[in-house]
């Protein structure tokens, strides 16, 4: 053994090594910002025998609205990109996400996943990635129409996006183990040419904020995804009245919470979009109605001679 | 108190300026910025904030019918919120008075120029005379007026200096604001020599920029004139005014400016007669905040008037 080696050896014998564990933050404007309220709660495992912890950032009021800055500042370039573009990107997240695909099935399993659903659910979300980076340049040919009228008008309708959606989580036990629902939500909206700020489940905050550092690594601008971690009942008001927010996306079930989206909604006309019924792990939540239901219809007369 | 006559105002003694300190200066701006609003304060400063406004357009592209939208602008800010003050001024190019003054008249609203070939300055002095006269005959309450960099950074202080000043007497009763165009002096030290001139030369306000060169405002530079405006209040009694333009675009930015007014030159200066925002944006964002502040909810652009 060479001395090297024989120090190396005792090194790794005589004392543990500290792990480094990962903060996990918010992800803004393509930055990883802490909350700036300072506020945190604890996560821990939710697979026996783990003593994995991390404190999560709660976010306030004042990071939705940081988040809702960002996104509206990237929405007009992000929309103009074109759709091959977007799709690349998408694609782009899919490769990245079957390149880490152990951690996240790691973190899935942290977050009360059996290893076969973490398997299978990593499988579907990169699946879905791609199932929707294809739509990128077909969708407008599906939901766009030359429209019969009888005037001298050349008459049609194309899909242009709502602008900022927000999305707010989905509740734990449907979305399963949190990096699924996420994606089925995320990706129909920013591939039509929208901006979001997605605040994720409180129980499934690792891949949600694992997942931005995927984002990061995609090429898809700043700003164009927007993650929070934090109380779902403490933003839902803000996310529902914000001005600047173009369509809200939520899986509220009770009545009472779908009533007060709707009025908070009604303030500047959000498009409000209930996906409550939705199993994110079967076919039918992945369709480019998906894309449509987070999209404005353009109608245009356009005066022809005879 | 000096109430000396401005034709006899003299020369400054620049050597006896001292150096800034550039370190103290970051850090003294750094802390004017971590002071907290509470809310009532807030309101205040934000309507302050509206009444210091020179409502801004200076486009090659501006046209009559863009001025008047601008003076409409500035007479109905947003008119669902009762109770706003009016901005103090808009400042336009000098063709475009006649237009400003016709969409403005029977309103307390000042109209400011730009003149003496704005924003180059690049002209000759009798070309700039003509352009300041012609400006106030038009009806210019305010003139803002642009030093020569080229003979600043040439070191031909005189020259600077009786040009601001035969300005000045151009002016007659209008106003004048001097912009030093601090993007192009390049140090701190600049800046305030540059202040010292203008002030002695007779300015009724020292600005910083032009806005079409960056960086235009910064809170540094406003700090260093403001300091040349209250050592010259100190020494001789005169309140020098201070407009800040260009790249001053949101509310939380005007008040740190407005913080450090006040901890500068204290509450006197806390009036649109001696403080002015150049902006253009501003105003917008400011009264995002005021209806934020009325009804609690964060307010999109789509809702207030583009000017």
């Amino acid at each position: 053994m060479t001395p090297k080696s024989k120090a190396q050896d005792k090194s790794n014998t005589n004392k543990a090594r500290t792990r480094v564990s990962k903060t996990y933050k918010l992800f803004i404007a393509g930055k990883f910002p802490r909350t700036e309220s300072g506020r945190y709660y604890a996560f821990t495992a939710q697979s026996a025998g783990s003593s994995f912890k991390a404190n999560i950032c709660t976010s306030s009021r004042k990071d939705f609205r940081n988040a809702v800055v960002a996104a509206r500042s990237v929405q007009k370039s992000w929309a103009a990109a074109s759709a091959c573009l977007r799709g690349q990107i998408l694609y782009r997240l899919a490769e990245i996400l079957e390149d880490r695909r152990d951690q996240f099935i790691g973190e899935l399993i942290l977050q009360g996943a059996s290893i076969k659903h973490a398997n299978k659910e990593v499988d579907a979300s990169i699946d879905r990635l791609v199932y929707y980076a294809g739509w990128s340049d077909k969708y407008q040919q599906i939901f766009s129409n030359v429209n019969p009228v009888s005037s001298s008008h050349f008459n049609f309708s194309i899909l242009e996006p709502t602008g900022v959606v927000a999305i707010l989580p989905p509740a734990a036990e449907e979305n399963q183990c949190g990096l699924l629902g996420m994606i089925s939500n995320i990706a129909p909206a920013i591939v039509g040419g929208n901006t979001c700020v997605f605040l994720t489940n409180e129980k499934q905050p690792l891949t949600a904020i694992s997942f931005a550092e995927v984002i990061q690594a995609s090429d898809v601008p700043g700003g164009v995804v927007n993650i929070l971690t934090g109380s779902n009942v403490e933003l839902m008001a803000l996310f529902a009245s914000h001005k600047d927010v173009n369509s809200l996306v939520h899986m509220e079930k009770s009545l009472e919470d779908n009533k007060k989206i709707q009025e908070l909604a009604s303030e500047n006309l959000k498009r409000v979009i209930c996906r409550s019924e939705m199993r994110w792990h079967e076919n039918i939540a992945e369709s480019p109605y998906m894309i449509e239901e987070t999209q404005e219809v353009k109608t245009t007369w356009h005066p022809i001679g005879n | 108190m000096a109430t000396m006559a401005i034709s006899k105002s003299k020369l400054p003694d620049l050597s006896k300026i001292k150096p800034v300190d550039e370190i103290g200066v970051n850090e003294r701006v750094e802390r004017f910025c971590t002071r907290s609003i509470k809310n009532e304060a807030k309101n205040t400063a934000l309507k302050l904030t509206l009444s210091m406004i020179d409502l801004t357009t200076l486009e090659g592209q501006d046209t009559p019918g863009k001025v008047k939208q601008l003076c409409q602008k500035a007479i109905h800010l947003h008119s669902s919120l009762p109770g706003l003050p009016s901005v103090a001024a808009v400042c336009v190019y000098p063709t475009m008075i006649g237009t400003a003054r016709e969409a403005l008249k029977n309103h307390d609203i000042r109209i400011a120029s730009v003149a003496t070939a704005f924003p180059s300055g690049m002209s000759t002095r009798s070309v700039k005379l003509m352009e300041t006269k012609y400006a106030v005959s038009e009806g210019a309450d305010e003139i803002d007026m642009v030093i020569s960099r080229g003979a600043m950074l040439a070191g031909e202080y005189s020259a600077v200096f009786d040009e601001i000043a035969a300005i000045k007497e151009a002016c007659g009763t209008a106003h004048l604001k001097v912009i030093l165009e601090t993007g192009e002096l390049g140090t701190l030290d600049r800046v305030r020599k540059a202040s010292e001139l203008a002030i002695h030369a007779g300015a009724d306000f020292i600005k910083t920029s032009t806005g079409k060169i960056q960086p235009a405002a910064t809170m540094q530079t406003t700090l260093v004139m403001l300091q040349a405006i209250r050592d010259h209040y100190h020494a001789t009694g005169n309140k020098v005014g201070m407009k800040p333009a260009g790249g001053i675009s949101t509310s939380k930015l005007a008040i740190h400016y407005l913080v450090m007014l006040r901890e500068t030159l204290g509450n006197d200066w806390l009036t649109p007669a001696l403080f002015r925002f150049g902006a253009s944006s501003l105003a917008n964002d400011v009264l995002m905040q005021l209806q934020r502040q009325t009804d609690g909810l964060y307010q999109s652009p789509d809702y207030f008037s583009k000017d």
